[in-house]
């Protein structure tokens, strides 16, 4: 029987659960010995002009190697984009936690006591806190710019979209800014060698990505940069590539001479490391009253931050725009403002999750105006299974999707029927403790980036197999899932295979682990490399078995090579065939090039009970289907739907960074942040399908964020819908008490 | 100062600073880096070890603190033969990791939590892991494994 498709325990597990990974701050290699420690000096006001930086009396304090501020840095100005983003502030700081200088200190503990002797003037500017106050443009940022508006795209609206609906609902949801917060912070360790080469250990998604950014921004040629990625704590999209700060602990390192290790603390990491989300988004939905829709329209406003480094959120939110649905007419356009806060990039789902909370939110506000059940209109509007690949008036183009079917097995084993008539009954007797139910159908998309992703596939003489992929996992357990392929491709067993991952100078192209892109395009590497493997093994085997070429073929089963059709005597073994060949000989070097999006998709239902008179939410119920194609490992694939609903889930109830008028962070530890807990979530509740995609070697889709994307609106509709009988229309997220409270309040005071 | 710590059996004497935290001792000073640290509020737990068998955030405590008393790391869970601690064995079992970051403090607490209640609810297993941050699992296995490891039906 294949192993691929059953349960296979990590292989990942062993030393995580006995003598912990090896994370950034656990490296001793040889190199880092005597590495001294830095800080970084942050700013703690959001917007302000720097007078004077005064380092004397940090100089002199116990232990300090280097103070660096701009002035220092002679590298040529960081990455492009619309603004450039200094290494260090130079002159202005644009957001609470931008780096000014830099401190360089024997031990660790003399640091922060270092870090506070440095002696910064600012004069504060007026700080831009908000979308609005980004839009009026009364104080801008960038004044060399013009304006706080980075970048326009997509539709013109027509004037007359919604001229034949009955009904045309329109609504601004806020996608609130969450901080990904992994559970390791950032961190990096590097040492320069005497052949003037960097070795450089950053906690990364993508340690190619890391290495053209490091040399770029030190102006060296890649070759001299070599990226080692040790066990990452969590990335979650916020640890795609290197931030500026890496290249500056780089260009320190040069600089003083010394080896660094550099890992900041967590009140840094919830300012200084890139936010998620953060948009407005205006949603216009018309049609009849028979549920049809006719007109789609989504308006985006994305909060970039203080640096404009990832305009690409908005952009993916309009290709994602009409979700799963066939509307004759759909328009989406959306504009980056920066602000003075933390910039955003990448989290968890990276513009689709901001796509769905607003489709599907619009969904149920148009099915509360027509005054049918929510899972009606969805199922009024779906696109058909006949119609992929589908293309979606934004541009992007399904590939397969069975989104009915998905909704009503959904609706069947959660026994939707009975929780809307418990629904009714305690809406009759009054009950305080109101029952809501929330549906999300999502469509998403896996590998967006369009890249491909190496492969390299060794079989040594003794028959065991290593395996080198360029995709860069960091909790999602991909070394498993490519041995389970593999062994099942080779049949070879589990054990005898290793996957390597996360050197640049062994595995010198690569793309890495984001946007869900491992398996499909990972995956599909390492297919192709054992594959042309496999060819080449055919040649050696047939020699051995003194047999034609064409008649070898592998019996994956018993990982054995036979003539096709023999008596099973004539057999060789791997090592056999491998030894012959010659060590190196049986090798496979590939790049995956077809590295077309794929778009799974699921249905959600979120139950919860809120409380009416305390305003408190409690999440009874998360019932998941997400369809990803086939599974290679259910335990890997559980469990990032697990964690994806778990985050998701937080995003609706519980998460929000936020900022005082005056941007000042006020959720700036993990005792303000409201980091979802165990007590806060269900068990949950998951059902499966799998509709394969023609699109990669595998039939995969990603799994890595779509459990996040469907679970967000679905309990954010629940909470919604448990209020909906007391005339609450919309509470934008996160629902928490005190939101869920003054909707009500607002409510009976229009009373 | 000079603090003397038995850290998994095995005695650790060394200088430190007044203000050296006990998570700082437990990884640079005993060399034991399974012990991570996550954040600097007391609220994630990943630093989470036993002193003289109860759990503590040992970025809580000082290692003077724990001067000539005796703490247990995820290091010294495992028998003296290798044999693994039945927590080690269930979240691996019941996939309750996946960057392992916040698995050490989760494991001790959960060893903490099982001597005290040996036969919780899935809810207590919630309740009991409160202070222990994951962003990884959902919890979800967490709660599974620790069931597990208590010797009752994991009901997945
Ligand atoms: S590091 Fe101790 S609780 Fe977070
Ligand atoms: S497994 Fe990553 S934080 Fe828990």
């Amino acid at each position: 029987m294949s192993i691929v498709g059953t349960r296979v325990v990590r292989v990942e597990d062993e030393k995580l659960i006995t003598t912990g990974g090896t994370y950034i701050e656990d490296l001793r290699e040889e190199a880092l010995t005597g590495a001294v420690h830095a800080m970084f000096v942050r700013s703690p006001i959001a917007h302000a002009r720097i007078t004077s930086i005064d380092t004397s009396e940090a100089l002199a304090a116990p232990g300090v190697v280097a103070v660096y501020t701009a002035e220092d840095i002679d590298l040529a100005p960081g990455a492009a984009g619309p603004v450039a983003e200094p290494w260090l502030a130079d002159g202005v700081v644009r957001y609470v936690g931008q780096p000014v200088a830099l401190v360089l200190t024997q031990e660790r503990y003399q640091l922060a006591d270092a870090a506070e002797l440095v002696d910064v003037d600012y004069e504060p500017l007026d700080a831009v806190a908000s979308i609005d106050a980004a839009l009026s443009d009364e104080t801008v940022i960038f004044p060399e710019h013009g304006s706080n508006l980075m970048q326009e795209h997509g539709h013109e609206f027509d004037d007359n979209a919604f001229a034949d609906c009955e009904v045309v609902i329109t609504e601004t949801i806020v996608n609130q800014r969450v901080a990904p917060a992994p559970l390791e912070v950032r961190g990096a360790a590097c040492v320069w060698g005497e052949d003037g080469r960097l070795t450089f250990w950053p906690s990364t998604q993508n340690p190619q990505m890391a290495r053209t950014i490091i040399a770029a921004g030190l102006g060296v040629g890649e070759e001299s940069v070599h990226v080692i990625t040790p066990d990452v704590g969590g990335g979650f999209g916020a640890k795609i590539g290197a931030d500026p700060d890496a290249v500056v602990i780089a260009w320190a390192s040069r600089k003083a001479g010394r080896a660094v290790r550099w890992s900041e603390t967590r009140s840094e990491n919830m300012t200084a490391m890139t936010h998620g989300r953060a948009q407005q988004n205006t949603v216009t939905v018309g049609g009849r009253r028979d549920g049809t829709i006719l007109a789609f329209r989504l308006d985006i406003v994305q909060d970039a931050g203080a640096y404009p480094r990832t305009l690409f959120l908005p952009t993916l939110t309009e290709l994602m725009a009409s979700g799963v649905y066939h509307f004759p007419k759909v328009e989406a356009r959306s504009r980056g403002v920066v602000t003075n806060t933390t910039p955003i990039s990448a989290y968890r789902g990276a513009g689709r999750p901001e796509a769905t909370a607003a489709i599907e939110r619009a969904m149920d506000l148009f099915a509360a105006e027509i005054g049918m059940d929510p899972a009606e209109v969805r199922k009024v509007n779906f696109i058909r299974p006949d119609e992929f690949p589908y293309q979606t008036p934004t541009g992007a183009v399904y590939d397969t999707g069975e989104y009915a079917q998905a909704l009503d097995k959904v609706l069947e084993n959660a026994g939707y029927t009975e929780l809307r008539a418990e629904q009714a009954r305690r809406r009759d007797s009054g009950d305080p403790v109101a029952l809501g139910l929330g549906l999300a159908t999502y469509v998403e998309i896996t590998g967006g980036d369009g890249g491909g992703e190496s492969g390299r596939v060794d079989i040594h003489a003794d028959g065991s197999v290593t395996a080198y992929t360029g995709s860069s996992p960091h909790g999602q357990g991909l070394d498993t899932t490519l041995a389970m392929l593999l062994s099942d491709q080779l049949g070879v067993p589990m054990d005898r295979i290793t996957v390597r991952h996360g050197d640049t100078d062994e595995v010198p192209k690569g793309v890495g682990t984001f946007g869900s892109r491992s398996l499909q395009l990972g995956g599909s590497a390492v297919r192709q490399a054992a594959d042309e493997v496999i060819e080449r093994a055919k040649q050696v085997a047939a020699e051995l078995l003194e047999a034609s070429t064409d008649d070898m073929e592998l019996n994956a089963e018993a990982g054995m090579w036979q003539v096709r059709g023999a008596p099973s005597s004539r057999t060789v073994t791997w090592a056999q065939v491998a030894e012959k060949a010659g060590e190196g000989q049986l090798s496979a070097d590939v790049w995956f090039d077809k590295g077309t999006p794929t778009f799974p998709f699921g249905a959600h239902l979120a139950v919860v009970e809120v409380d009416t008179l305390t305003g408190k939410v409690v999440l009874r119920r998360l019932v998941a289907l997400d369809d990803a194609g086939p599974v290679v490992n259910p335990v890997t694939f559980t469990g990032q739907r697990h964690g994806g609903l778990g985050q998701g889930a937080a995003q609706a109830l519980l998460e929000v960074m936020n900022y005082d008028a005056d941007g000042n962070p006020t959720t700036a530890t993990l005792a303000d942040y409201s980091f979802i807990t165990a007590t806060e979530l269900p068990d949950f509740e998951l059902l499966d399908m799998a509709t394969p995609t023609d699109r990669n070697l595998l039939g995969v889709k990603g799994i890595g964020e779509a459990a996040t994307i469907g679970s967000t609106p679905a309990v954010h509709n629940a909470v919604v819908d448990a209020l909906s009988h007391l005339g609450v229309k919309h509470i934008d997220m996160p629902t928490t008490p005190m939101r869920v409270w003054q909707a009500l309040a607002r409510v009976r005071e229009a009373d | 100062m000079r603090v003397t710590i038995e850290i998994n059996g095995r005695t650790v004497t060394d200088e430190v600073e007044d203000r050296t935290l006990l998570v700082h001792f437990v990884r640079e000073n005993a060399g034991l880096t399974a012990t991570n640290i996550g954040c600097d509020t007391t609220s994630c737990g990943a630093c989470t070890v036993l002193l003289d068998g109860e759990s503590v955030k040992s970025c809580t405590v000082l290692a003077a603190q724990a001067d000539g008393h005796k703490v247990t790391t995820l290091e010294g869970l495992s028998g003296p033969d290798g044999e693994q601690h039945p927590l080690q064995r269930s979240f691996r079992e019941q996939h309750g990791l996946q960057c392992g970051f916040c698995t050490p403090g989760m494991i001790m607490a959960s060893a903490s939590l099982l001597a005290h209640n040996p036969k919780p609810t899935r809810d207590e297993v919630r309740e009991g892991l409160e202070g222990n941050l994951c962003r990884c699992t959902g919890y979800h296995n967490i709660v599974s494994a620790v069931i597990e490891a208590s010797g009752q039906e994991v009901d997945r």
